[in-house]
């Protein structure tokens, strides 16, 4: 029944269209969009270019000491050969992957937890609790440094003072442990922000369908499980992506906090590594290639987790082969599998 | 009718793809009700006191450091190394405030200023681009729209320091790094922010409202100005107050770009003075005392942004 409406509606369509289109309407969204665009093809899209250019050229010095000037030549990928047989660049990409894997998902789960306490009626002062967790997003990264760096240098900080008196020697800025004061310091500034998110999510959950849940029995567990956490998927799958690429970006605390630790060479992270590369060593090329492997690494990786999350479910992945099959049938030319083609597809596109 | 029932089934997929960003944009409030609110039993009594237990110690591990900043704060180099520094000692705060303010000539205040500058303007400039770039996509069905959306979501996704490194590059040639548009420039655009506006324009400016100020003879550039930046007015908010922390907080690009200590923002400037402690002892003075002034305000607008986060987001419902 919709059909014929629909198709009546195709039909008047292009004759609406011209007549309203007009020609300041064509040009209008380009006068709204050039100004962004401008800036973002500056800033975003000839550095990009820019960057792929220069890390496929290296800079080769004439005489001994390049007193016979310089000059730029083409090095196709010899620079991403150099940055892939660096040890220590490799070292640095393992050990982010190592830092997201564990400190992406505690910071997620506790966001979670956090918001769904707040969110429930058990909690006392949610408003509060709520700004409190949220400042420390307020605070940049370099300044949450210095802070908790206080709070990890022997002799100024007050934890390790505490540790003692109970017999326990910390050290916050050792070999294997800094890496996980950094993780520290990222969860503390995230958390909160991460939280914000997903209780804007809970809060856009109608309150009938709550109503529903408790009219059938189901208890604040129940909820938690059933009904807000599939919910609040989309913004799960947000915060993560962000966080993966934020700690793909890592810099700013490792940066200072080498300062206190020796633990932190000037290659630890693969960003630092190619601002150590451009700025101590002067190596143009091979800091290029290396921010452009970050690039990469952010992508791949974002689309990696989001094709995992967004895996269909087991019969819809059913219901898409058969219709794949059903749609191979029909191409051969069998006439009555093309009912079938019709209600599969159907079924595919409802689910 | 039928035509919009059609596009809207056709973009419904599209949409809700969206809605993952528009979790903190865009999502419609309608008051969770209290889970078990009636329930006054023994047990959702302990629950609570439970709940509320585990929130007063997160609670703590995220203050904690701030309190012991406001101690440290009050402190002079010697109490810091040798009293207890969850506790107060000798009361040294405005000395330590005299020193930060009259430091080298005064160069805090003008870091301050700096950061004000850098983050209040480029966040108010960028809001306003990603505004008219979102209505634009969302609004006008124009040819290459897809390919213009597409690219600046890609942009979403490239980490800005991979961007800063070459951006240095790009700048030292055209002889602006190392001054105050070095910075400004890569401030004044957000892709996500265009990604937020879009879906809120897509979802709170009525067509038919467009339709009848044209028929009125509005220009499209004013039918933008007056109803579509009122309409998007919550999304705006958003974006300004993320392009405004995200300003404020950026470390990488400012340390790329300047080298005159007098073009430094706060960051910078603070993890200076931090960096100089081991040779001179009264940097530590200089440090506390510089980090306490500079968070304050930023707590104050935390505590002011989570409202706007909460009603701002949520105020301007989207229509199903």
């Amino acid at each position: 029944m919709s059909t014929t409406t629909m198709r009546t509606g195709a039909g008047t369509r292009p004759a609406r269209r011209t007549s309203t289109l007009k020609r300041s309407q064509t040009i209008a969204p380009w006068v709204m969009l050039a100004p962004f665009l401008a800036v973002f093809a500056l800033t975003f899209l000839i550095p990009i270019v820019y960057a792929v250019g220069q890390s496929l050229t290296t800079v080769r010095r004439q005489g001994l000491f390049g007193e016979d000037g310089v000059e730029t030549v083409f090095a196709g990928f010899g620079n991403y050969v150099l940055a892939f047989t660096n040890d220590s660049f490799l070292a640095s990409i393992g050990r982010m992957l190592l830092f997201g894997i564990v400190q992406v998902p505690v910071m997620i789960i506790m966001a979670t937890v956090l918001a769904l306490m707040l969110e429930s009626a058990s909690a006392k002062w949610p408003q509060f609790f709520r700004a409190a967790y949220f400042v420390p997003y307020g605070v940049p990264g370099v300044i949450a440094t210095i802070l908790w760096g206080f709070l990890y240098i022997p002799g100024l900080s007050p934890i390790i003072d505490i540790g003692r008196l109970v017999g326990l020697e910390l050290d916050f800025l050792g070999p294997t442990t800094v890496l996980w004061s950094i993780a520290n310091i990222v969860t503390w500034t995230y958390t909160g922000y991460n939280m914000l998110i997903i209780i804007a999510q809970l809060k856009s959950i109608p309150g009938d369908i709550y109503e529903a849940a408790r009219i059938d029995g189901a208890g604040a567990w129940r909820i938690a499980r059933s009904i807000q956490l599939p919910l609040i998927r989309p913004a799960l799958v947000l915060a993560s992506v962000f966080s993966i690429i934020g700690t793909l970006q890592l810099f700013a605390e490792p940066q200072v906090l080498a300062a206190s630790s020796p633990s932190i060479d000037s290659e630890y992270t693969p960003n630092l590594s190619a601002y150590t590369a451009a700025f101590a060593y002067n190596d143009y090329g091979v800091a290029a290639a290396q921010a452009v492997i970050i690039a990469l690494a952010a992508f791949i990786l974002s689309f990696a987790f989001l094709g995992l999350v967004n895996r269909k479910p087991q019969e819809e992945r059913m219901a898409l082969r058969q219709r794949k099959a059903a749609l191979r049938a029909f191409r051969a030319g069998t006439t009555t599998t093309s009912t079938t083609t019709g209600t599969t597809t159907r079924q595919g596109s409802d689910s | 009718m039928s035509i919009r029932s059609e596009e809207k089934a056709r973009t419904s997929q599209i949409e809700r793809d969206e809605t993952a960003a528009a979790a903190g944009a865009a999502a419609k409030m309608r008051r969770p009700s209290k889970l078990d609110g009636s329930k006054t039993t023994e047990s959702s009594r302990r629950s609570r006191i439970i709940v509320t237990a585990i929130l007063a110690v997160l609670g703590i591990y995220f203050l904690v450091p701030v309190y012991y900043v406001v101690v440290a704060a009050t402190k002079t180099t010697a109490d810091l190394f040798s009293t207890n520094g969850f506790l107060f000692a000798n009361m040294n705060l405005i000395e330590n405030l005299q020193l930060v303010f009259t430091f080298n000539g005064g160069i805090f205040i003008r870091w301050f200023m700096n950061s004000i500058l850098y983050a209040g303007v480029g966040a108010v400039i960028a809001t306003y681009l990603a505004a008219a770039g979102g209505f634009a996509l969302a609004k006008y069905s124009f040819r290459g729209s897809n390919i213009v959306f597409g690219t600046i979501l890609g942009g979403v996704l490239v980490p800005g320091t991979a961007t800063a490194l070459p951006l240095f590059l790009l700048f030292s040639s055209m002889g602006i790094a190392n001054t105050y548009w070095a910075v400004l420039i890569p401030s004044l655009v957000s892709p996500f922010g265009l990604f937020l506006c879009r879906i809120y324009a897509k979802a709170s400016v009525d067509d038919s409202v467009i339709e009848s100020a044209r028929l009125d003879g509005a220009s499209e550039m004013r039918i933008f100005h007056t109803l579509g930046l009122r309409a998007m007015t919550p999304a705006l908010v958003t974006v300004f107050l993320f392009q405004l922390v995200g300003i404020w907080n950026n470390f990488f690009l400012p340390l790329i770009m300047l080298a005159d200590e007098n073009l430094y923002p706060i960051t910078l400037g603070l993890n200076n003075w931090r960096s100089q402690v081991d040779r001179l002892p009264e940097f530590y003075q200089l440090t506390t005392g510089g980090v306490l002034v500079s968070i304050i305000p930023l707590i104050v607008a935390m505590i002011v942004l989570q409202k706007f986060w909460r009603g701002g987001l949520t105020d301007g419902a989207v229509k199903g």
